[in-house]
């Protein structure tokens, strides 16, 4: 069962690798190729590997978090508001300002977190109408501010879009790292990002908060008699959920791109749980789905360096959108559940009256 | 004896419980001695089960006090009644099926090394336990996989893995074959001599006399008195329960059976995993006559019921239910055809926990005149309709628009009989129809199927009970891994009889 699942996560990578080499050995030498595609792959799975994990820890806990996609988009936006602000106000150095942006973008997804545990848990809204909630107020928060902060005359950067300081350079420039193949191309989110899943498995399967995380999930009236304090365990899990979406927030605009744009998370929040379900609720499985689709990603990215190589027979390779739409396809195929059905904990989306 | 003069342990005074619409425990006394066996007897409602929470922390009493060896104590949560050493094992099991049984124990009392689970620590002391107490569980084999005698093992080895000495234990039989309920017994006994109290609650006067070292019977609330099982016997204590006469033998005129309105030939049916578990049975039920299905309970009755009622595939053989072909059929096309069923597994299959009590009195024909015209259900004709069966088969509920959730185990039960009898149907499945009832309410259910049976209905009743299938039937099928390997008239049979063709020995 398990195997199946991996074998064909390993399958479709290997498959939309081989598409990138056979195409592109025609210029480059087949490990530069391969070395490339898996630095992109890894990197742009970085925000669903760790909203994925977001899903997981609430979903665990039993409470529904479809709000990831909205606490992204609400991190990315206020961490890269106050990466800015650290250096362009404050006159703090690059680096610190980064490193700042990134906390506050996991505050941010915390306060995001504890909202929809207060809506879900304390105030028994329907979970998923708390999280669309969510993703609307997202969208709204973030234009608004947008606006207010950056194109107003009168604000604090006074009209003009400030200068951003960069992006959280790769661990490439660690002096002892610089010749570690694909590692020294990645950037401290994304490697973050590996050590979390690992994190992640080891606190929900062998310590005591995960068993008793796991126990509110699925049964929470059993977990109350045992002396569990079931609405404690799943606020706290729905705030690791939010800090969780907030990193992957920061991904956005303070590791990807140094800039922020309305509505930039385009749907990886729901991609990232459809990689959770498909992962079946543990970690390394959602980091597995996740790379996947960041497989299909890179596919479309690498494919535009060698696009006047595409031979005819395969013209559509040509157009990006196409491309684009795998890893839209492949959430569609993986819910059908044809790889297997996946079990969701037994009380997921469920309040707990006593 | 030595229970009479041994301490009390535990103390509850003037407990008082109000639900919205029912003062489920009414200044309630109860008291507990070191190392007895101290049952609660009392009618489906009478508050057994809210008493026992009281006492465990889960609900929070309105007034009164409980006291532990002489000390007054508050309880906020079960974490304070488990610190006291109480445990206790539930009416529905509190276990958790996708988790091994040394993390149910664990669950909540944890042993740490290093921050890490120490399962290797906790399954060492699952086996001590186990071996003290007699109790034999696989530490590490998953719940869901295990029979349910089993799982009720595992919930008390849970409660002795907190260091419990006060042990709850709300209608543990209800749900055990005869063999387990012995084990059972055996365990209770080990535990009672190694100075463990248990609170014991049971509608089984027979085991309650055997077991108990006293009995406390409540009613609507209240407790009515505590007594001896040397100074009373069964009339007397269901007298108590009650507070009427209980005719414990049921009553009936010979039957007169007449056309077939089940007939089942070459049926087979698998179970989950795909194994066959019943094999080419062929039987009738005719109108006017009950037929019994007896057999230790995993010998394919379960799978029988539903395939027989639509709720599991069929997989081979042929059904003719009132004369139409009904093989394999949806249970709508059943119903419509006369099928009455008491699901074995009332809140899985008998009711939508959810729903309004009026709701769960009408789920099988609830696109049907009088209770949707036009589709559009009819409130008054719901209402009335549920307030006339909550007075017939006497659900102790204080309006028809309480969710079924919300009532006791044996009222859940009754509204699920009531909905089925009340329906003009030509054959009941009946699957354990009076698990969980007081006796009361065992009486009037039995009553009522009789009744049915006198109107030319047929009776397909299944039951681990063989008191409850010697009384109503009047042919006797007995069951053996999933064949059926004896039928035989109820005034020929005896329960020697019984017992061993239902353990494989073959008829004659
Ligand atoms: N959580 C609740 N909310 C509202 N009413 C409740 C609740 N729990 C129990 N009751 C009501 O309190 C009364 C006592 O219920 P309780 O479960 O204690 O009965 P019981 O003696 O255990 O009965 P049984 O033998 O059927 O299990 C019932 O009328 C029931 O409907
Ligand atoms: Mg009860």
């Amino acid at each position: 069962m398990e195997w199946k699942r991996f074998g064909f996560i390993a399958f479709i990578i290997v498959a939309l690798f081989s598409i990138v080499v056979l195409i592109g050995q025609a210029r480059d030498p087949i490990p530069t190729i391969i070395i490339s595609m898996a630095a992109t792959t890894i990197s742009v799975a970085t925000p669903l590997t760790l909203g994925a994990l977001s899903g997981v820890f609430s979903e665990r806990a039993g409470v529904v978090n479809i709000g990831i996609e909205g606490m992204m988009l609400t991190s990315a936006f206020f961490g890269w508001f106050g990466a800015i602000y650290f250096n362009t106000i404050l006159k703090f150095e690059a680096m610190p300002s980064l490193i700042l942006g990134v906390v506050i973008a996991v505050l941010a997804g915390a306060l995001m977190g504890l909202l929809h545990a207060a809506l879900s848990i304390t105030f028994k809204v329907d979970q998923v109408i708390g999280g669309t909630v969510i993703n609307i107020l997202a969208i709204g928060i973030t234009g608004f501010f947008n606006r207010q902060l950056f194109f107003e005359k009168n604000s604090i950067f006074g009209g003009n879009v400030p200068h951003a300081p960069g992006t959280l350079p790769s661990v490439g420039q660690v002096p002892f790292l610089a010749n570690v193949p694909i590692l020294s191309n990645l950037q401290p989110i994304a490697i973050l990002a590996i050590v979390l899943v690992f994190i992640s498995t080891f606190v929900l399967f062998r310590t005591r908060w995960g068993l008793r995380t796991r126990a509110v999930g699925e049964h929470p009236r059993a977990a109350d008699t045992v002396g569990i304090n079931v609405s404690f365990m799943r606020y706290v899990n729905v705030i690791i959920s939010g800090c969780l979406a907030g990193l992957a927030g920061a991904y956005f605009t303070l590791e990807s791109v140094p800039s922020f744009e309305p509505l930039m998370t385009n749907g990886r929040g729901f991609i990232s749980l459809a990689a959770m379900i498909f992962g079946n609720w543990t970690p390394l499985g959602a980091w597995a789905a996740s790379l996947v689709f960041g497989a299909a990603q890179a596919l479309q990215i690498n494919l535009q360096f060698y696009r006047e190589l595409i031979p005819p027979s395969l013209s559509l390779l040509q157009y990006p959108y196409i491309v684009g739409l795998t890893p839209y396809i492949l959430t569609m195929l993986i819910l059908t559940g044809i790889i297997g059905r996946t079990v969701s904990p037994a009380a997921d989306g469920q309040p707990y009256e006593k | 004896m030595y229970i009479k003069d041994a301490p009390v342990i535990l103390s509850a005074e003037a407990i008082t419980k109000q639900f919205p619409g029912v003062l489920a425990n009414d200044k309630v006394n109860f008291d507990l001695r070191k190392g007895e066996v101290h049952t609660l007897l009392g009618e489906n409602g009478a508050g057994k089960s809210t008493l026992m929470n009281v006492l465990y922390g889960l609900y929070k009493p309105d007034s009164g006090h409980i006291h532990i060896d002489g000390k007054p104590v508050t309880f906020t949560s079960p974490k304070d009644a488990i610190a006291n050493g109480i445990g206790m094992v539930h009416q529905h099991f509190m276990l958790i099926p996708v988790f091994t049984v040394a993390e149910n124990i664990m669950l909540g009392s944890e042993t740490t090394r290093n921050g890490v689970l120490d399962i290797r620590a906790v399954s060492k002391q699952v086996r001590e336990l186990s071996h003290t107490y007699g109790l034999d569980v696989d530490p590490d084999a998953l719940v869901q996989d295990l029979p349910v005698g089993i799982q009720q093992r595992v919930e008390i080895v849970k409660a002795l893995y907190r260091k419990a000495n006060i042990l709850i234990l709300d209608e543990p039989t209800a749900v055990l074959t005869p063999q387990e309920a012995d084990d059972l017994f055996q365990i209770i006994r080990r535990l009672t001599e190694q100075g463990v109290s248990i609170v014991f609650i049971s509608h089984k006067l027979k085991e309650v006399l055997a077991i108990s070292d006293r009995v406390t019977v409540m009613r609507t609330g209240k407790v009515v008195g505590t007594t001896t099982p040397q100074e009373v016997n069964e009339a007397k204590l269901a007298a108590m329960m009650v507070g009427r006469e209980v005719i414990l033998k049921v009553d009936k005129k010979p039957a007169k059976p007449g056309e077939p309105v089940l007939s089942v030939s070459d049926f087979s049916v698998m179970d989950s995993r795909g194994v066959e578990v019943v094999k080419k049975i062929s039987f009738e039920v005719r109108s006017g006559e009950v037929l019994g299905i007896a057999g230790i309970q995993g010998n394919g009755q379960t799978e029988l019921a539903e395939a027989l009622t639509g709720l599991r595939k069929v997989h081979g053989g042929r059904v003719i239910l009132n004369d139409k072909e009904s093989t394999g059929r949806p249970p709508r096309q059943l119903i419509e055809n006369g099928l009455g069923h008491v699901p074995e597994d009332r809140q899985r299959h008998g009711l939508v926990l959810p729903f309004a009590i009026a709701d769960n009195m009408m789920l099988c024909t609830y696109y049907q005149e009088p209770f949707a015209q036009k589709g559009v259900l009819q409130n008054q004709a719901i209402d009335a309709n549920s307030r006339k069966l909550i007075e017939q088969f006497d659900v102790r509920t204080p309006s028809p628009y309480v969710s079924a959730g919300k009532l006791s185990g044996g009222n859940q039960q009754k509204v699920i009989v009531a909905r089925e009898l009340s329906r003009p149907i030509r054959l009941l499945v009946a699957n354990q129809p009076t698990r969980g009832l007081d006796v009361g309410s065992i009486e009037y259910i039995h009553h009522e199927i009789i009744d049915m049976r006198d109107k030319g209905i047929g009776v397909l009743l299944i039951s681990a009970e063989l008191d409850e299938i010697m009384a109503l039937s009047d042919r006797i099928a007995v069951m053996f891994r999933g064949e059926i390997v004896a039928t035989l008239p109820a005034a020929e049979a005896n329960r020697e009889q019984l017992g061993l063709l239902m353990a494989g020995a073959t008829h004659k």
